[in-house]
């Protein structure tokens, strides 16, 4: 079924940041963060919005992980592998680019 | 990840009411094509009703502060508005999401460029055929599928994302495996694949549109096929004639949606004013929150004390609500009743008989969509 679907699997060496047509949002009426999307509006959770707050399309994924291992004193192999997981998604989708 | 519902409002009168989260601004009924399947009312509006641009910017607004998170710039055809550049640009200013839903027969480089300077953030565009001298028949415009697929590059030139959209019916539904391929082809990131919806014109095409459940399930299984390849998001809207239990029309009456006509009248969804007993407020009489939480309109159907049987004892009373008012008006004469494609309402022979005459109209006689002659 998914034979025809590409894996992009994003590095530590990538820059992703977002598509147009595509960004990350604060609805202050429902008090919750969204991806703004063609024709919808994404729900998304704290930890995805900790980490699209940091792409601004230049800056490397290494870091963009170093600085989020500091910041919730998380071991940085577990944030890189949470990180490109769903970075490589998003592109995937569409919704990043690199 | 899940699509962003809204959350309730705790404060008094509006305890139960979601802010809306989507805006269909109907800039203008003008248009170039005459497609007998236009989703605008029978009556279309004329130029010297239409709200101004000033009117416009304030109602904008007052949709960001309201809770509005999209707005779809629509007609007719929007870019028959000189001003679209600015509401568009504006709308931008207010960090709403800007969808432009076009026929695309006025994009030109010149267009295009400022549609991408404003700030545009998506284009859904309109197809009615792969075929050439079908799009030209169903549009009743020479020569229209060159300048749409012209359209199309310019669009993906700017990296704008490119929505198409195409309405389904009798005559072109074989092609959907064609729709699909072009939509590649161009590039564009989403298809809408829509079966017409028989309201206003299109319910007075109905016989010469509606599919056969054969050509349905072929069209069904089509879409699965392509959903199957991946790297096309696909919206499939489903003809309701042939389902079991009505469509949730617009997710609720007033639960998420509104919608604004060119004269400014606020209606819980496109075929609304077709309901003879419901009044519309308009923008240059009321704010926008007001007519949302308190106007007639809205408050008439939403929820589900005003439910009929078998909807009121109906266990998908919050999946379904009711279906569609305009439905049931359009066909049964009454908006409050149960939408009559539903299998447990008393009148889903109406549908079934509609089937039924479709099937056995051949040669496709349409009306087109005009504006009404003892008007001019």
């Amino acid at each position: 079924m998914t034979a025809h679907t590409s894996h992009t699997m994003l590095t530590e060496d990538d820059c992703p940041g977002f598509s147009r047509g595509y960004r990350l949002q604060h609805d202050r009426v429902r008090e919750q963060w969204v991806i703004q999307a063609p024709e919808r509006a994404l729900l998304a959770d704290p930890i995805t919005v900790a980490i699209l707050q940091e792409l601004d399309g230049r800056t490397r994924l290494r870091v963009v992980i170093d600085r989020l291992a500091e910041r919730y004193e998380a071991p940085r192999d577990q944030i890189a592998t949470d990180v490109l997981t769903l970075l490589s998604d998003l592109t995937e989708k569409r919704i990043l680019r690199l | 990840m899940s699509e962003a519902t809204h959350d309730r409002k705790t404060d008094g009168q509006t305890a139960h009411t979601p802010a809306p989260m989507s805006l269909l601004a109907e800039l203008t009924h003008r248009c170039p094509l005459s497609c007998p399947y236009c989703s605008n009312p029978v009556e279309l509006e004329r130029k010297a009703q239409e709200l101004s641009t000033e009117d416009w910017l304030r109602v904008l607004e007052e949709a960001a502060e309201l809770g509005i998170l999209q707005v779809h710039f629509s007609g007719g055809e929007p870019m028959a508005r000189p001003d679209l550049y600015t509401l568009i640009a504006h709308a931008h200013k207010l960090n709403l999401y800007t969808n432009l839903i076009t026929s695309g027969v006025l994009i030109t480089p010149q267009t295009m460029k400022r549609l991408d300077e404003s700030g545009l953030d998506h284009v859904q565009l309109s197809f009615q055929d792969t075929d050439g001298p079908e799009a030209d028949r169903l549009s009743d415009f020479p020569q229209v599928q060159p300048r749409k697929l012209e359209a199309a590059r310019l669009i993906t030139q700017t990296g704008i994302p490119l929505t198409l959209n195409f309405v389904l019916q009798k005559a072109n539904i074989s092609r959907i495996p064609d729709m699909f391929a072009l939509a590649r082809q161009l590039d564009a990131q989403r298809v809408e694949m829509a079966h017409t919806q028989y309201y206003g014109w299109a319910l007075k095409n109905r016989a010469a549109l509606l599919p056969s459940r054969t050509q349905l399930e072929e069209a069904s299984r089509h879409v699965a096929a392509e959903e199957a390849k991946g790297g096309l998001a696909i919206d499939y809207v489903t003809p309701d004639y042939y389902a079991e239990r009505p469509k949730p029309c617009m997710g609720g009456w007033g639960q998420r949606f509104l919608n604004i006509s060119p004269s400014g009248h606020v209606l819980p969804c496109h075929a609304a004013e077709t309901i003879p007993s419901l009044h519309f407020d308009n923008v240059r009489d009321h704010s926008l929150s007001h007519i949302w939480y308190h106007s007639q309109a809205f408050t008439l159907f939403r929820g589900t004390d005003w439910m009929p049987e078998p909807c009121a004892s109906c266990a998908r009373k919050e999946i379904d609500w009711g279906g569609c008012r305009c439905q049931a008006l359009a066909l049964l004469g009454n908006a409050s009743q149960t939408d009559p494609v539903c299998s447990l309402s008393p009148h889903r022979h109406l549908i079934d008989e509609a089937i039924a005459e479709a099937e056995t109209t051949d040669e496709q006689m349409f009306i087109y969509r005009r504006m009404s002659q003892k008007a001019l």
